[in-house]
């Protein structure tokens, strides 16, 4: 039979990704039939490719699952959603709030705080490059400037905050040997690439509310309060110049080279 | 239509290899004798970070192929505008000696499928995928190199043969022809053609660029062979030796070694590109005895 390419091609489109489905009008082989077996690789082909793309990305999620359980997710998320685009290192951005609304999450509740946290990796890794701010300019802001002074996110920050111990977690499977996290506690993550090496960190706790004030444009004074109102042991130096010194901001927003 | 420059490709009749991130820091400083190197245009599409700074300093070192995957020139929709430009980007900032696509579809309004899908070969389809080129050729203001593909399946549809219908697309546009004679051999024995024969219709005369890879097996439905194009293992023999036929008949050409799954180190593949620049230099000297 001939159909319209487009019609043809909606087809095949449908069925190269349910395996369900029957093998698209007009596929054919030299012994003049369709062979299921013979479709069955494009099939694989598509599926595999999606859940090597997962595996790459959320590689401690996927030790925390299994293997085999890990790929049973890909699977089912990718049915949920197909890449938005061939820029496959994006593929996955919204697995975290796919796995929150899946069962696993009844066993494991911090899985996709993990994945939110290698997720924001990637996103580190391939961001946008851009010079981070220094603690010799953050010395240069006049003091009486500084309360009123608002910092420029690195394009490569993001902050991931946890009611479970998401960093401990992540950090304790970069390594062959896993040693479990010694307390079970909240945890907010700062990942950044101010160069060439994303950096993972724990914040302290205290720090938290300050950091996120911050990376959302608010001003150094407005943020400390909100830190101050949650933790009074808040120390607003010492979490700045660890902030900075993370590489989590690019530039003042008073700064004259900054894209207006 | 504008046409561009029918020059021959500025990638050198030499073996190539694919840069992969697992290598970059041994080729940097190692600086391996490799004709050229090729990359997936799409895992440099990011804003910034370690791949482009790679990228620059391994660029500025070798000549550089830029093999695209995913702009789905088969497709009956529209080429993807952003996807266009992104690829523009990337001409722009790297000046590619080459820029190469698929024969194939992999983009559809459910999604990017990933995966390299085949098309009839109708007077349609010609027309539409003439349509892509030209607008890819137009918006990145080069020639480009269109790929053969492996096909597992066939459409009932089809009126047109495989190398009649790349020929066609490279009278009307322009574009130049990429010759993978893996996916030769693949196509060739899923649907039970001479791949000698195939290789002795193309018109080698436009091809800017080889590509070499290994290949799978498995059986399909009624039992019979079904080969697998994987890119996962060395260039297996019966590859080998038509490119050496491809050779012969056609004298030395870019070649590239394409290992993208299970990627070995980089000794590997290096080993595999001595073997395609050895394959080069035997049909270089035997034409040169020829012409003595």
């Amino acid at each position: 039979m001939t159909m319209g390419f487009e019609a043809g091609q909606d087809a095949f489109a449908r069925a190269v990704t349910d395996p369900e489905a029957a093998l698209p009008p007009g596929v054919t082989s030299r012994r003049g039939e369709a062979d299921a077996m013979r479709f069955a690789v494009y099939r694989n082909n598509v599926t595999v490719g999606l859940i090597r793309a997962l595996e790459m990305r959320f590689p401690v999620a996927r030790r925390l699952v299994g293997e085999a359980f890990f790929r049973t997710l890909a699977r089912d998320y990718m049915r949920h959603e197909l890449p938005a685009s061939p820029l496959l290192f994006e593929y996955g951005d919204s697995l975290p709030a796919f796995i929150e609304g899946h069962e696993v999450s009844e066993s494991l509740p911090y899985l996709a705080d993990v994945t939110r946290v290698e997720a924001a990796w990637t996103r580190a890794y391939h961001a946008r490059d851009a010079h981070p701010l220094t603690i010799a300019e953050l010395a240069a802001i006049r003091p009486e400037d500084l309360g009123a002074t608002r910092l420029v996110a690195h394009p490569s920050a993001a902050l991931v905050r946890s009611a479970h111990p998401a960093g401990s977690i992540w950090a304790a499977h970069q390594s062959e040997t896993v040693t479990p996290p010694r307390a079970w506690q909240p945890e907010t993550v700062l990942v950044a690439r101010p160069d060439m090496e994303v950096t993972v960190r724990i914040l302290p706790e205290r720090d938290a509310p300050f950091a996120q004030a911050l990376l959302a444009g608010e001003a150094l004074d407005a943020a400390a309060a909100k830190a101050l109102a949650a933790d009074a042991t808040f120390d607003f130096g010492s979490a700045l110049v660890g902030l900075v010194s993370l590489g989590a901001f690019s530039a003042r927003t008073d700064d004259e080279d900054l894209p207006k | 239509m504008t046409r561009f420059d029918e020059r021959e490709t500025g990638l050198p009749r030499r073996s190539g290899l694919g840069l992969k991130p697992e290598h970059y820091q041994s080729i940097n400083d190692g600086e391996p004798d490799v004709g050229f190197f090729e990359v997936h245009a799409e895992n440099y599409m990011g804003a910034g970070g370690p791949p482009h700074r790679w990228l620059e300093t391994i660029a500025a070192k070798y000549p550089l192929s830029l093999h695209g995957v995913a702009l789905s020139i088969g497709a009956a929709g529209p080429l993807d505008k952003a996807h266009l430009a992104r690829l523009r980007t990337l001409v722009e900032r790297y000046r590619p000696a080459s820029f190469s696509e698929h024969l194939a579809w992999s983009t559809h309004d459910t999604g990017f499928l990933n995966d390299l899908l085949p098309l009839p070969y109708t007077d349609e389809t010609l027309q539409r995928v003439c349509d892509h080129v030209d607008e890819t050729q137009q918006a990145l203001g080069c020639r480009m190199l269109l790929e053969n593909p492996s096909t597992y399946v066939l459409f009932e549809e089809s009126t047109i043969d495989e190398i009649d219908f790349l020929t066609a697309i490279s009278d009307r546009t322009g574009c130049g022809l990429l010759l993978d004679v893996n996916n030769v051999m693949v196509s060739a024995v899923n649907h039970r053609l001479d791949p000698y024969a195939y290789l002795d219709r193309f018109p080698v005369e436009r091809v800017g660029e080889v590509h070499l890879a290994g290949y799978d097996e498995a059986q399909d439905g009624a039992g019979d062979r079904l080969l697998i194009d994987a890119h996962a293992t060395e260039v297996k023999d019966d590859v080998f030796a038509l490119y050496e036929h491809l050779l012969r008949r056609a004298g030395p050409l870019p070649t590239l070694v394409e290992w993208d799954n299970d990627v070995p180190a980089f000794d590997v593949l290096h080993a595999e590109a001595r073997r395609v620049d050895g394959a080069l230099a035997a049909e270089a000297a035997r034409r040169n005895a020829r012409a003595a």
